[in-house]
């Protein structure tokens, strides 16, 4: 570094003259201790380090810009379903990859530049902005003050004070047009939560093999998932209709049932209960065959089928809804009837 | 047929007669009759079931009775089939070390003769689900999609929708099912071990079996590819905004910090 192109005050010998710092005494506890000596950076003092800094926030632009055309470049080249291998990540998407590390890199850039041109190049000179109070002066309060006192007086509102109750009404009722409007936003629920798609009749469809369930299929100890006859999932309303009616099945040895009401809506063992958890709606099926319980995954609420579904375990209100269940002239288990009780969450005027 | 019916008399006739017919019923037995193969495959069958018999009351019989009836610290083994036993002993979780929850994996300590013995005693106390074949479980004919569906409704609640695993109540889990044997998946569906429901052929066919274990072949298998890459456990949306959270948002406060800490200023204070 030559010193010739460097101007004598910004050297650091010469910045150690002024600028000094104020210390408090007995006369002035709180003095001002105003700013400490501004110092100098090397993009300051030496105009080579400053080219530099400049030169390296064009590079970081620059490399944001390639970034980008690099983006945009794999986003036309790369076929969507190639696939790379890439070390700690493993086989990954090579678009996916690409386009990731160019948009990272293209803001990354942006920012990295951002900074390093704002604490190198930028002015670095501290400077004070003195604090004033921001109230108006008393003279605009006054008039302020008294050009309302003179509006009030002159729109008689404090004298007519059927003027003033009307207005008051009118204003209070205007958003009531707003609240009918949402009313008419969709069509009311009805009785929609109280129904499902059972009824008496309706065989068991098995939701693996779309077959109905012959009581003999259904051994100790296995878990089967059902849907009403006659719901295919091809429908237009089947994930409606199955969110209601999903229905878990699995068989215990009567003597293991311990709710009376459940030993009679079973088939030999066969119980058939809601897979909606009653708590916030989440499917439950998470079986353990050895205990009886049944887990939700969502809040650990834990139900148990061998007496009438009853909560053991979480925030569950109530215990599962269970279908009542037999076998037809055919040897095909059916619904005796709809659930009970409403599937799933408490609502309103659940009741 | 003149000279055949002129010796009809013959006092030698009726030994003709009763050799020729012993040798046509001898024969048409030895034809038909599987008796000799039969006789065989039962004595190497029985031998399996003595051999796994003396396996069965050292190894087993303390938990589960000395007849497989049961105990208060292990279930009958009546009817459970040699598919439970090669699941169990196969993947090292019987002979239990110790009572809990659940019993879990570890190092298998039967040789697969040895536990085929085994099962073969086990089978013998009651009839139960075989031990499957390749066919059975192999890839040829699988439908991944489908099986893709099936896992989604059957297993995805305990087993994670890729088969990573997942907890239950009481220290109990659902294992991981990556790198699991093809036929350990199977036996498992088929008999459901400890607090698994079992899927028994009647609801889950031998096709829908296969079916998943393609699907899980497809999902967790060594080439399997992941498109986002970095799956973190495959746990899906909580461990990876767990992630986002501690090391994306962690990195972004280090590199400000960094940035911050460092002086721009000619002077090194």
């Amino acid at each position: 570094m030559s010193s010739q192109d460097i101007p004598e005050e910004n050297l650091p010998a010469e910045q150690d003259q002024h600028g000094t710092v104020g210390v408090a005494d007995e006369k002035n506890p709180f003095a001002d201790p105003g700013l400490p000596p501004h110092e100098h950076r090397v993009q300051d003092i030496d105009e080579r380090a400053a080219k530099r800094s400049e030169r390296v926030v064009a590079m970081l632009f620059t490399v944001s810009m390639l970034a980008t055309v690099g983006f945009i470049a794999s986003y036309v080249a790369i076929p969507h379903d190639k696939s790379i291998f890439v070390f700690p990540i493993g086989h990954i998407n090579a678009l996916n990859f690409a386009l990731g590390l160019t948009l990272g890199l293209a803001l990354f850039a942006i920012g990295a530049g951002a900074v390093h041109w704002a604490r190198t190049l930028m002015s670095d000179v501290e400077i004070a902005d003195e604090r004033h109070p921001i109230e108006a002066s008393p003279e605009v309060k006054a008039k302020v003050m008294d050009d309302f006192r003179q509006g009030a007086k002159e729109s008689v509102l404090g004298r007519r004070k059927l003027i003033r109750n009307t207005m008051l009404g009118a204003m209070a009722l205007f958003p009531l047009s707003g609240v009918m409007l949402l009313r008419d936003l969709g069509p009311l629920p009805g009785t929609k939560l109280r129904h499902t798609l059972w009824s008496k009749g309706k065989l068991l469809v098995n939701m693996n093999t779309n077959q109905p369930l012959r009581p003999s299929d259904v051994a100790v100890g296995s878990l089967t998932f059902a849907k009403p006859e006659g719901l295919e999932e091809h429908d237009e309303e089947f994930q409606t209709e199955i969110a209601k009616a999903a229905l878990m099945i699995v068989r215990l040895q009567p003597d293991n049932i311990k709710d009376k009401r459940e030993l009679e809506w079973s088939y030999e063992g066969i119980v058939a209960y809601s897979k909606i958890c009653t708590h916030v709606g989440c499917p439950i099926s998470l079986y353990e065959q050895q205990t009886h319980h049944v887990l939700c995954p969502c809040h650990q609420s834990t139900f148990d089928l061998s007496d009438g579904a009853r909560v053991i375990f979480g925030p569950a209100g109530h215990a599962l809804p269970q279908l009542r269940i037999s076998v037809n002239d055919e040897g095909y288990l059916e619904a005796l009837g709809d659930f009970e009780e409403p599937v799933g969450p408490a609502f309103w005027e659940r009741g | 047929m003149k000279k055949l019916s002129a010796r009809r008399r013959h006092p030698l006739a009726a030994l003709v007669v009763l050799l020729f017919a012993l040798a046509v019923t001898g024969g048409l037995y030895a034809a038909f009759a599987p008796a000799s193969k039969a006789q065989a495959d039962e004595t190497a069958q029985s031998l399996a079931i003595d051999e796994g018999k003396k396996l069965y009351s050292v190894g087993c019989a303390s938990c589960h009775g000395t007849g497989g009836q049961g105990t208060s610290d292990g279930p009958s083994l009546v009817g459970v089939g040699a598919a439970a036993v090669d699941f169990q002993v196969g993947t090292g979780r019987m002979p239990a070390q110790q009572p809990g929850a659940q019993v879990p994996k570890k190092k298998v300590v039967y040789t697969q003769a040895e536990i085929d013995q085994l099962a073969a005693y086990v089978a013998s106390l009651g009839a139960g689900p075989t031990v499957p074949t390749k066919d059975q479980y192999g890839p040829e004919g699988a439908d991944i999609a489908k099986g893709g569906e099936l896992f989604r409704t059957n297993c995805a609640q305990c087993h994670n929708f890729t088969g990573k695993g997942g907890a239950l109540t009481h220290g109990k889990f659902a294992p991981d099912l990556e790198g699991v044997d093809p036929k350990h998946i199977y036996e498992a569906m088929q008999t459901g071990p400890q607090n698994m429901p079992s899927f028994p052929d009647t609801t889950l066919t031998e096709q829908n079996k296969k079916d998943i274990i393609a699907y899980l072949h497809a999902v967790n298998g060594d080439d399997t590819e992941s498109p986002g890459g970095l799956e973190l456990g495959g746990l899906g949306p909580v461990s990876e905004g767990l992630f986002a959270w501690i090391f994306g948002l962690g990195a972004l406060i280090a590199v400000a910090v960094w940035v911050a800490a460092r002086t721009a200023k000619a002077k090194k204070s």
